[in-house]
């Protein structure tokens, strides 16, 4: 019989394991993850935090599920991957051995080397262990420092702020996230953030976290030499994927571990899917990197079926992802730069309120390539219906409002939208 | 390396979970809710004192006092209390407040309003076994509103559906407060609130006023089965149709609309829009799950187990009802007595059974232990009846956006029907349910915009490749609900009308 291992239960690993007892019902398949025993979902930590759901209801399945489809969890970490030997060495004690192995590890939250970013009350957010260190250092904490605005960023901050912590937010761009974000919808989110009461510092880097003599830390420096009283600082400059295990080992790997369009690494029995993974494509000069959900969980599929020994390729396909900032929505299609390349056109409609805004993108011909929603839901099948059968811009101006997904009774700006634009085209 | 940190790390979530983080500063409590905290506080203390007092006939002042500070006190207290965050969800410490989770005080709310259904359901009985006339004095104090309105003095009935009502305007202030920034939330609460209100309440009040029989218009059978059961409306919960009938234009006006409601409205409304057209925006159980149930929406099951035991009991409490009236019926024809003979005690039986201690006692009683819709998920006739039309001949549906669902679980957690929204929105899944009664809240709560409640174009798109309504009910039959055995596939759903 042949065993397959998996190493992480996280949106990738259990899509491959999942996708892979539908294709091979006669395997064994294990599962072997560090943080939990189940699945849950990462991106609903803040859920937790915040006294919205359980811990219990972050579980996208019953716990039967496991049972039923003879997933064996295994609750350790691997400190080792023997490539020669096909095994595995955890932490608990004890090796494992495999005929297939999945690495699905995620990522890890990066750190930059600033002085003091090893002090006690200097953490990330990524996963249940941080969690738990921020619940216990929520303890002494009164006022927080966030160094980087991205997404995670912005949820530890809201994080924060619902338990009455003070949130200073430091920002190396001129705006919100700006680096993703167009101006417009940068702006947008600043002004929310700063309409909540955080104190939002644009252009602004950290120098350095001050060690209030117990090891702990007290306050940080900024690069413009502002001292700023934090006893909780939280790192949020995004994350890198989690190689630890193939350092030093025959599996090659550059910013993540390197697979082909199949996800298979160099080494014949081994894999790598999600956030841990770097695709190498043919033809194709950049290298795949992708960090979200919805890719970890593409990507597992694909996994399992490459195990399965199944001829299947990963495909990326037209790229989307979605957020909440605060109360404020947001969603993506396409292709939307934060700046307009060469002779592409942003089209923008702002509601007065500022707290709703579209933006449609399209090339120098005039076809269509992508959008941002702010505030308002867009189905998901008609935008990229429109990217895909490469509609010219008017005539997705023209078909506004059969992408509109907000719930009923809402109001519809899409008429609005489509003068606007009109305009813009002209 | 894996780091020591990381290789120490033992926490049991499972166990232990995630405990409430400390605040660091308390949250802020403005003047407003403040003031209203007063005014309900005032009121009750009037209220205790009145009913204490046994006072022997009401008084405006008094009822203002009492009533009216409770209500205004409510209402300026969720409002002030919801005015101070900006508008979107805001379930902050939902998990960890201890009458939202089953703690000490939610099992003592349980039975106060258990101990207050039984006192004023079996107010005779108790009564007779020598209550202590506490329930009288409360009783008298709204008899002033209860001349005005029915120009006679109150009695039990008319004060328990004066407190429900109240609670529904209340906890509708919340409700609309909490979700302003959804107009459909804001809609649905208003129209609950407005049949409750004016169906529920004041209309029955004028018809007694008027000398006509005191009927619920937004209560039909099988719900409310009273008024097409034989009988004359005196005994315990007996049949109300020959009372009805003799009286004159309205008693056969309110059969016909009886008639016309089951057999004719609801099977068009929920093909048209669904189930929800009636669970909750007007049924009044609905309503008061709708608002004053909202806290504690989130406790609902959503095992497997818990739908498959759904599916048995609100079907066998529909044949329940069927039998009986059908009984009843047989009865009467064989033995002409209205009163009925061999059938009786099966009518005493479901009225005890099912609409008492069911739908009152335990789907009120146990909000704060099980969620608000024990009864509509689990009980209801009517739902079940809705139910069956919703998965099998209606255009409603969930629909679920494409790829877009992470799996966080809010929709789930909020479902009060106990519904996994997420196991359908996860594989890209629209979710045609029997038992959804289009409240709103999953898509409301969905912090990526992923869910839709819909009228599709046509009922198609809801029977998974096996043809049509009954093959499907064939289908659904022979394959009992089992744990999702999705892969989760990254899929993205069909989204367009009648494909799912
Ligand atoms: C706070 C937060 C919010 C997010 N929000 C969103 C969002 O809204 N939308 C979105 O698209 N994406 C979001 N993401 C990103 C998304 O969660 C990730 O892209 C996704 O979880 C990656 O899945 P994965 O399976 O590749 O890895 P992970 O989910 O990271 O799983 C890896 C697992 O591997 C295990 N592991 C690692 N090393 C070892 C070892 N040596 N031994 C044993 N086990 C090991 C870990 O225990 C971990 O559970 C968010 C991420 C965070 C941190
Ligand atoms: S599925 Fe959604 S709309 Fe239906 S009952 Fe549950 S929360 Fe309400
Ligand atoms: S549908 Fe929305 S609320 Fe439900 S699990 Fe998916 S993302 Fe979360």
């Amino acid at each position: 019989m042949c065993h397959a291992a998996i190493i992480g239960n996280g949106i990738a690993g259990i899509t491959a394991a999942r996708r892979l007892r539908a294709l091979r019902p006669d395997w064994r398949i294990s599962v072997i993850s560090g943080e939990s025993r189940y699945h849950y979902s990462r991106p609903a930590l803040m859920y937790i935090f915040m006294g919205h759901m359980r811990y219990a209801d972050t579980k996208p399945f019953e716990d039967r599920v496991w049972a039923d489809e003879r997933i064996e969890l295994v609750r350790d970490w691997v400190t080792e991957i023997d490539v020669a030997a096909s095994r595995l060495r955890l932490h608990a004690g004890g090796t494992l051995a495999y005929d297939k192995l999945l690495i699905a590890t995620g990522s890890q939250s990066n750190r930059f080397g600033w002085p003091g970013q090893d002090l006690r009350r200097v953490q990330g957010l990524y996963d249940l262990i941080d969690l738990h260190t921020l619940t216990e250092n929520m303890r002494d904490t009164r006022r927080s420092v966030i160094v980087g605005g991205g997404l995670i960023g912005v949820e530890l901050a809201e994080m924060l702020h619902s338990r009455g912590v003070h949130v200073t937010m430091l920002i190396r761009e001129t705006d919100y996230w700006r680096n993703v974000l167009p101006a417009e919808e940068s702006a947008m989110v600043s002004r929310l953030i700063r309409h909540e009461g955080f104190d939002l510092r644009l252009e602004t880097r950290l120098a350095e976290i001050l060690d209030d003599g117990t090891g702990a830390a007290w306050a940080v420096v900024t690069d413009r030499g502002e001292r700023i009283e934090a006893q909780l600082v939280g790192l949020t400059v995004g994350v890198s994927p989690n190689i630890d295990l193939v350092r030093d080992t025959a599996i090659k790997a550059g910013r993540g571990v390197l697979v082909d369009e199949s996800l298979r690494t160099n080494v014949d029995n081994i894999w790598a899917a999600g956030d841990c993974a770097e695709i190498v494509r043919p033809h194709v000069e950049r290298n795949l990197l992708q960090q979200v959900w919805y890719t970890g969980k593409a990507q597992g599929r694909v996994a399992g079926e490459a195990m399965a020994g199944v001829e299947t390729r990963y495909e990326p396909g037209i790229w989307y992802n979605s957020a909440k900032f605060l109360d404020l929505e947001y969603q993506t299609y396409g292709d939307v730069r934060p700046n307009p390349r060469d002779g592409e056109r942003h089209l923008w409609w702002e509601h007065a309120d500022g707290r709703k805004g579209v933006r449609l993108v399209c090339d120098s011909a005039g076809v269509f390539i992508g959008l941002n929603t702010m505030g308002v839901r867009y189905r998901h099948e008609v935008c990229e219906g429109w990217i895909r059968d490469r509609r010219s811009i008017d005539d997705v101006v023209a078909q506004l409002p059969q992408a509109n997904f907000d719930s009923e009774f809402s109001r519809r700006y899409e008429s609005e939208i489509a003068a606007t634009m009109r305009e813009q085209t002209r | 390396m894996i780091e020591l940190r990381v290789l120490s790390y033992s926490h049991d979530e499972e166990r232990i979970g995630f405990t409430d983080p400390p605040r660091a500063t308390p949250r802020p409590i403005n003047i407003g809710e403040r003031a209203g905290m007063a005014m309900l506080a005032t009121g009750a203390f009037a209220f205790v004192i009145c009913g204490m007092a046994g006072v022997r006939r009401g008084s405006w002042p008094a009822l203002i006092a009492s009533f009216g500070l409770i209500t205004i006190g409510g209402c300026v207290y969720y409002w002030r209390r919801w005015a101070g965050s900006t508008p979107g969800i805001k379930h902050d410490g939902n998990t960890f407040n201890n009458v939202q989770t089953r703690g000490l005080w939610a099992w003592g709310l349980a039975i106060v309003i258990t101990l207050f259904y039984i006192a004023y359901y079996w107010y005779h009985e108790l009564k007779a076994i020598g209550m202590p006339p506490v329930l009288d004095g409360t009783i008298r104090l709204v008899d002033p509103l209860s001349l005005a309105l029915r120009g006679k003095p109150a009695d039990q009935w008319f004060m328990y559906s004066f407190l429900y009502t109240l609670a529904v305007l209340i906890f509708g202030v919340r409700m609309v407060m909490k979700y302003r920034h959804n107009r459909y939330h804001l809609i649905r609460t208003a129209s609950v609130s407005f049949f409750q209100l004016g169906f529920a309440f004041l209309l029955p009040g004028i018809l007694v006023a008027l000398h006509q029989p005191d009927h619920y218009f937004t209560y039909f059978w099988p719900l409310s089965p009273q008024p097409l059961w034989p009988g004359d409306g005196y005994g315990f919960g007996a049949g109300k149709f020959h009372a009805l009938a003799d009286k004159g234009v309205m008693g056969m006006f309110i059969l016909g609309f009886s008639a016309f409601m089951f057999l004719l409205a609801t099977p068009v409304l929920t093909y048209l829009f669904g189930k929800r057209w009636y669970c909750s925006w007007v049924c009044g159980c609905g309503g008061l799950a709708e608002t004053l149930g909202d806290p504690w929406r989130q406790l609902s099951d959503k095992s497997t187990t818990a739908w498959k035991i759904e599916r048995w009991m609100i079907h066998s409490v529909l044949v329940a009802i069927v039998l009986v009236t059908a009984f009843l019926w047989i009865d009467y024809a064989q033995s002409g007595a209205i009163t009925g003979t061999w059938a009786m005690p099966l009518r005493k039986v479901y009225y005890f059974v099912i609409v008492q201690v069911f739908a009152g006692v335990i789907g009120v009683g146990f909000y704060p232990l099980m969620g608000s819709r024990v009864w509509c998920r689990f009980g209801c006739p009517m739902a079940a009846a809705l139910g069956i039309l919703q998965r099998y001949f209606s255009r409603f549906r969930i629909t679920t956006n494409g790829g877009q669902c992470m799996s966080c679980g809010n929709c789930s957690t909020y479902c009060e029907m106990g519904i996994d929204v997420r196991g359908y929105a996860q594989r890209g899944e629209n979710i045609v349910r029997a038992s959804c009664v289009g409240c709103g809240v999953c898509a409301a709560v969905c912090p990526r915009g992923v869910l839709k409640l819909e009228n599709g174009a046509s009922s198609e798109g809801r029977y998974e490749g096996v043809g049509g309504p009954l093959p499907q009910l064939v289908h659904d039959l022979r394959n009992p609900p089992v744990a999702q055995q999705a892969e989760g596939p990254a899929r993205i759903a069909q989204t367009r009308e009648g494909t799912r």
